[in-house]
């Protein structure tokens, strides 16, 4: 059967990232580790963009969202502050946001729902940066460890506790993550998603409920940013209005793009090469944004099927050649 | 089971259908013929609820279905294709049909299995492909398929809606000649066999008089003439206007 | 205090009208919705505040005043610039892809202005003091807060003149209702669409450079621009001359009069109002 190899390739994967720790130095594990996070936060952008064929320039809000609920416990309930409370808390306050806005959004067309989105996540900017009594303004709020179903990590310090404990914990949530998105986007729901991708008009006339999927689709999205936002807040240790902003929002655009929306790894590779190459490029000049603009912009239009992208019709190409007698 | 009960529809001055009466029963063939603009697909959208009538009723086994939103009237039994096609381009045609199974039996809400798993609704997918001569191609992806064969998919999908009344808005436009009485063919024995009552679109008279249990001529928003094939076409005002002879 | 508010209050709208004029020209013309839009804004700013220092010492008043045209230039000749490079790339393309093209110019040009003008603030006040002040109803006002309401009134008019009247301006709203029918019309859709891109980025930059003599030129200047004129083209209706005015002035006075009452919140309140609006009307007010 076809599947099987795959499974074989992601177990097998999976295997490997146990043991990355070992392999590489705290920097880059901390990179990593970002790169992680983004994923989750790739993979459920994804279903509204890849999937949905809705393109959200405010998704960093869901990701504030997350990660201030991070913040704001560790500032006002320290006593709660714990992951298995945070991690559902994080999920929590990004369904609620994500239907307020959503609801907002999905009754637009494409280019209202664009702006309206983006517009949705700079009030909440403006709400996170002027508000500063609550949530500490420009300065931001900062992120101590947590503690794990009663383990305290007092006196270990932040890299210590990213190349220990923490690390399998969101690797597992990563595999955790990706095992659901890839049920979502097989199911018949996906199915129905991507019928309302290619033709809504269709779509509504074969009895789908257009409006109420595309909420849906916005919904489970946002829920997975917001807890990829979370789970960064930890890595990062401090977190700041501008995660709001719809130029980060951009960013996680640029990183699905990047790996290629078309298939579920997709995001998850772009989001890992976004990383590196925004880190490199911050590191090398101070005109970085000129680097991933001009990237961008490239990538636009030479692969607009991503990194993944290009590399499945590279495959599907050579496969083809070696495969004889298959009719055009 | 389908009643239309002074049905009127204007767009500005133009009178797209003024004061149409009609009635189809079960098990029924019906064609509308009429020359263009005569009002025929207008007629259509406003029977499966893309547009919304100016004035009239529209009843439906005694439902009044006239302001009803596309999505009850689907639930209701009522199907359509596409004169120009509409298909969902990055899904196999399996998918295509599957999709519409799903939607119908309600599973998009509460199927939490990959598609592949739920094999009955899959197998009967794949029979509606048979049905039409498609099931070899139930891996490809529309933009690989010839023009009568995205045709037939459009006329699958709304098939599987399992409608008790389907309408279809051209099915054999775009098709090459020699390959309409086929494309028929498939459609109407599947068709027969469930029992589904179809309104038919069509322009070409062969297909009207081949397969109709009734024709109805439609000229300028109004109904001419109806009856059955042999009879319509033996009627003067039919012949002058839509054939433009004269006698 | 209300007079002051009042016109502050025409201020602010004056300048997010001509901003959310361009956009809105670029969006109905040809559907595209530049994100680079305020990096526009940014680069007539810059162009001008640079120039009037330059000059400053050397000209009369009036060529100083006649310099902020300089952005409006420079903001054209590069809106020209994108159009032919990148825009055109992007016709046959979704959304999608137009969005994330423009999201890269806005990255790009945001360096390049670093690149030229560097990371210091550019202070122009020089049109601003020498214009003085008037007295208004018992208050006294900057004339040249003034000055930029007359200088929009005559963009807003010479642009709604030019669309209404001028067989070039009818031939561009030809295209923003029908793209397709316009092309059956033999309309040269290439040569007209970058015409209503460099007159949208020239608005855009005619903008920033009005400001600059209240408001130094500084690196991302042009975001919160960008940002209002989303509000506007969203409350006012995409593609609507009216929709950009009424929204405008809406956006204007809610901040002009929110400033004065409670500052942390006259943005999420623009917000909030943009939202009832949306829920209420989702075309927006004079959309189509």
């Amino acid at each position: 059967m076809v599947k099987n190899p795959r499974w074989v390739a992601y177990v097998l994967i999976f295997i490997i990232l146990l043991f990355i720790p070992r392999l590489l130095s705290i920097y880059h594990l901390m990179l990593f580790e970002y790169g992680l996070t983004f994923a989750i936060v790739g993979l459920g952008f994804n279903l509204l963009l890849g999937y949905t064929g809705l393109l959200s320039f405010g998704h960093g809000a869901y990701f504030a969202v997350g990660a201030y609920t991070v913040g704001m416990i560790a500032k006002y309930f320290p006593g709660a502050y714990s992951l298995e409370i945070l991690i559902p808390a994080a999920l929590l306050f990004s369904l609620i946001i994500s239907i307020i806005f959503g609801f907002l959004c999905v009754r637009h067309t494409k280019i209202f729902f664009s702006i309206l989105a983006l517009s949705l996540s700079m009030l909440l900017y403006a709400l996170l940066f002027k508000l500063y009594h609550l949530t500490g303004g420009s300065d931001g709020l900062r992120v101590p460890l947590p503690t794990l179903l009663g383990i305290s990590f007092k006196g270990i310090r932040r890299p210590e506790f990213l190349s220990g404990t923490y690390y399998y914990f969101l690797l597992v949530l990563f595999a955790i993550s990706c095992v659901i998105m890839r049920g979502i986007v097989s199911s018949p729901f996906g199915k129905a998603l991507q019928a309302i991708r290619d033709n809504e008009v269709r779509a509504e006339l074969i009895g789908i409920r257009v409006r109420r999927y595309r909420l849906y689709a916005f919904i489970i999205s946002g829920m997975f940013v917001g807890l990829g936002g979370a789970l960064w807040s930890f890595v990062n240790g401090h977190v700041t209005a501008d995660l709001s902003h719809w130029v980060f929002s951009g960013e996680i655009v640029y990183m699905t793009l990047l790996g290629g929306f078309g298939i579920l790894e997709g995001p998850i590779i772009g989001a890992i090469l976004f990383t590196y190459l925004k880190l490199y490029a911050m590191g090398n000049t101070q005109y970085w944004m000129f680097v991933i603009g001009a990237t961008l912009i490239v990538l636009v239009l030479l692969l607009p099927n991503g990194v993944a992208g290009a590399i499945a019709s590279l495959l599907a190409k050579i496969k083809r050649k070696t495969v004889k007698g298959t009719p055009c | 089971m389908l009643t239309i009960d002074n049905l009127k529809k204007h767009f500005g001055f133009v009178r797209a259908v003024d004061n149409v009466n009609m009635d189809i029963r079960e098990g029924e063939i019906v064609s509308i013929i009429g020359t263009n603009g005569a009002g025929k697909t207008t007629l259509v959208n406003l029977i499966s609820g893309y547009i919304k009538p100016d004035s009239g009723r529209i009843l439906f086994f005694d439902k009044d279905i006239t302001y009803a939103s596309p999505y009850i009237r689907i639930k209701l039994g009522v199907g359509r294709s596409f004169q120009l096609i509409q298909l969902f381009g990055n899904i196999t045609v399996l998918d295509n049909v599957r999709t519409a199974l799903f939607s119908k039996y309600g599973m998009i809400r509460r199927g939490l299995l990959p598609a592949d798993r739920y094999s009955s609704v899959t197998d009967e997918a794949i029979k509606i492909l048979d049905n039409f001569n498609m099931s070899d191609k139930k891996d490809l992806t529309p933009t690989g398929l010839s023009e009568g064969d995205l045709k037939i998919l459009d006329i699958a999908v709304a098939f599987a809606l399992k409608s008790k009344l389907l309408l279809l808005d051209e099915p054999t436009s775009g098709v090459a000649t020699n390959d309409k009485f086929k494309v028929m063919d498939s459609i109407v024995s599947a068709i027969k066999k469930e029992g589904i009552s179809t309104l038919i679109i069509e322009h070409d008279m062969d297909i009207v008089s081949g397969y109709s249990d009734r024709v109805i001529v439609m000229h300028e928003g109004k109904i001419m003439a109806e009856g059955k094939p042999n009879e319509v076409m033996e009627n003067k005002e039919v012949k002058a206007t839509v054939f433009g002879i004269v006698s | 205090m209300w007079v002051i508010y009042t016109l502050n209050g025409l201020y602010f709208a004056a300048l997010l009208f001509l901003t959310s004029l361009g956009l809105n020209i670029i969006l109905g013309v040809m559907g595209i919705l530049n994100l680079a839009h305020g990096s526009l804004y940014a680069i007539g700013a810059f162009m001008a505040a640079w120039t009037i220092i330059q000059i400053v010492a050397k000209a009369p008043p009036f060529v100083l005043y006649l310099s902020l045209l300089s952005g409006l230039v420079l903001a054209g000749i590069v809106g020209f610039l994108m159009e032919k490079s990148l825009i055109r790339a992007m016709y046959k393309r979704t959304l999608e892809y137009q969005l994330l093209l423009t999201f890269g110019a806005l990255l790009l040009l945001e360096d390049v202005i670093k690149m030229i003008w560097g990371g210091q603030a550019y202070y122009a006040s020089a049109p601003f003091e020498l214009m003085g002040n008037v007295d208004i109803l018992g208050h006294v006002y900057p004339t040249y807060f003034l000055f930029v309401m007359l200088i929009t009134l005559l963009a807003g008019l010479f642009v709604w003149f030019f669309m209404g009247r001028t067989k070039l301006g009818i031939m561009l709203r030809a295209i923003s209702l029908d793209r397709e029918m316009a092309t059956g019309l033999g309309l040269d859709i290439g040569r007209l669409s970058t015409f209503a891109f460099v007159l949208g980025s020239g608005l855009a930059g005619l903008a920033g450079a009005l400001v600059v003599p209240t408001t130094p030129a500084l690196l991302g200047i042009g975001m919160e621009p960008l940002i209002l004129a989303f509000i506007v083209v969203v409350v006012g209706g995409l593609g609507s001359l009216k929709g950009a005015l009424v929204g405008a002035l809406l956006v204007g006075f809610t901040r002009s009069f929110g400033i004065a009452i409670i500052p942390e919140i006259e943005l999420p309140l623009l917000f909030m109002i943009a939202g009832i609006i949306l829920v209420v009307k989702p075309q927006g007010l004079f959309g189509r």
